[in-house]
């Protein structure tokens, strides 16, 4: 090992330290009974106890906020990815001017913040007189979600010889057969990974969903841990909580990644 | 004969009413007083109102202070990431992006502990280093990106013509890793500017960055107050596209995971 390749793994490393010592932090503390954060009164696993039995200060609202944030992300990830991925084949297919109109409207909300596209949203549901809640959430997590979708589906699409639909066509297959015999599995792995990006971005939201939701009290994970935040105390729930959400995320992102490069790998 | 491009219809139709009628909304809006007469009033406001001037010119300052900090610190780490005899393990790359995964809001309120109990008063300085954390794994990747497409034979022709590895970088790599280093600016400079939750948290609601003050306005009811202050927002938004041009017609269109 040369000192040019120690200092770039020491570069490396270092900044993945400070990257990670906020959930590291959140990680240690989910094991101790302290109400605020940094507080160390010994080993405990009291927090992850109450969390799964229930029997914490406002059990309820910190339920149906998972449950309403997982609802929401599932419902708009899949009508992002039916949606998505039927707009790509059809982009795909323009030409010229009308091409450049919908990619250029598809970069809208990849472009807009969080916030534009939530006041936006807010502005246009009250000028319409929508009452606003679950259906606006998901409705605005799906505008924000779409466009990821054509991005990954419509790299698949360029790789796909155009001739096997046809083919499908003159061979007596309907439209729909050969969408979803030919088509479909051709498109797989760019709509899972839109699908996936979808469910994490939606998963991750605040801003939007904040203006959004309206006023019948609905929450999601990041509303709830606002409003608690403001309050002044967080729940200390929220620790053991977010602590199993990112080994979920660590082990689905590693197994994805590692089968991604085996299978890069075997194709070489 | 090709039917098929009829298929980006309804997303057409999807997109013109749920993004282009939104942002007509924010101007529709904007050019209105509470009782529905037009007025440029809500306009003119924001710029004899000192206090949403100054929180403006902060937010624009914090904004590029905290993008030209990512790039300082992200593109290193991008460069050895990309680079096949620095770095080998797609592990590695997967923890500098694993961050973005994890709820921003969470994280934020842990970094301001963290300062909290380290003794650091709470204010513009955990402002910036906390930014800095919740958007460094967004410059890096699309830099690494960039970099991990990049003809490695431009780099070892300038070599073989007898360029020093400083006139390499400079004159080969810098400028064709452009493109990712833009697509990083965008995604750091603009949802700095507008971030609300964030920099409450991270000043004990000591500074307001410009995305506070859409929110207090809108949640207050002053809806079109509101409306301008985004209209104003979406015109800096505007000016940066355009200045970034073409740059990156291409090279979003990877998956990100």
């Amino acid at each position: 090992m040369n000192a040019k390749k120690v200092i770039a793994k020491a570069y490396l490393w270092l900044v993945l330290i400070v990257l990670y010592a906020p959930i590291a932090f959140i990680v240690i503390f989910s094991f101790t009974e302290a109400k605020s954060l940094g507080n160390w009164t010994g080993f405990s696993t009291q927090l992850y106890a109450n969390l799964f039995t229930g029997s914490m200060q406002n059990a309820t609202g910190l339920q149906s906020a998972v449950i309403n944030t997982l609802l929401i992300a599932l419902a708009a990830s899949i009508v992002a990815t039916v949606l998505g991925t039927v707009a790509a084949i059809g982009i795909f297919h323009l030409h010229g001017r009308k091409k450049q109109t919908m990619t250029f409207l598809n970069n809208i909300p990849m472009i807009n913040p969080d916030i534009i596209t939530g006041v936006s949203l807010f502005l246009l549901f009250v000028f319409l007189g929508i009452s606003q809640g679950y259906l606006t959430v998901i409705l605005a997590h799906i505008t924000f979600c779409t466009p990821y979708v054509v991005l990954n589906v419509m790299p698949k699409l360029r790789q796909m010889n155009p001739n096997i639909y046809e083919a499908a066509l003159d061979l007596g297959a309907t439209p729909a057969q050969a969408l979803r015999k030919v088509l479909v599995p051709a498109l797989r792995p760019g709509m899972i990974s839109g699908f996936i990006l979808s469910f994490t971005m939606s998963l991750d939201d605040f801003a939007v969903t904040f203006f959004t939701r309206g006023t019948i009290g609905l929450d999601t994970l990041s509303t709830y841990i606002y409003a608690d935040a403001r309050k002044g105390g967080l729940t200390p729930e929220l620790k053991p909580l977010m602590s199993i959400i990112f080994l979920i995320i660590l082990v689905v992102l590693l197994v994805i990644n590692i089968r991604q490069s085996k299978q890069q790998n075997d194709n070489l | 004969m090709n039917k098929r491009s009829s298929w980006a219809l309804p997303y057409f139709i999807f997109l013109v009413l749920f993004v282009v009628l939104p942002l007509v909304m924010i101007l529709f809006y904007a050019l209105q007083d509470g009782s529905g007469h037009f007025t440029l009033n809500n306009v003119t406001k924001f710029f004899t109102d000192k206090d949403a001037l100054g929180t403006f010119a902060l937010s624009i300052e914090v904004a590029i202070e905290n993008t030209l900090l990512c790039i300082a610190i992200g593109y290193p780490a991008a460069y050895i990431l990309a680079d096949n005899k620095l770095n080998r393990s797609a592990v590695t790359v997967v923890l500098f992006i694993l961050p973005m995964w994890i709820n921003a809001l969470m994280r934020t309120l842990a970094t301001a502990e963290l300062f909290t109990m380290a003794g650091v008063q709470l204010g513009k300085g955990t402002l910036l280093f906390g930014m800095c954390y919740d958007y460094l794994p967004f410059m890096i990747y699309p830099i690494y990106n960039q970099l991990k497409k990049m003809d490695k034979s431009y780099s070892e022709a300038a070599q073989d013509l007898g360029a020093t590895p400083g006139q390499v970088f400079r004159k080969v790599t810098l400028p064709l890793s452009m493109p990712g280093v833009w697509s990083g600016v965008m995604m750091v400079f603009m949802p700095t500017v507008s971030t609300f939750a964030i920099s409450e948290f991270l000043t004990n609601n000591k500074i307001k960055l410009f995305g506070t003050i859409i929110q207090e306005n809108i949640n207050n009811s002053m809806w079109n107050y509101g409306a301008a202050l985004s209209f104003i927002m979406l015109i800096i938004i505007g000016l940066t596209t355009l200045l970034q041009g073409d740059q990156e017609a291409e090279e979003t269109s990877g998956g990100l995971i």
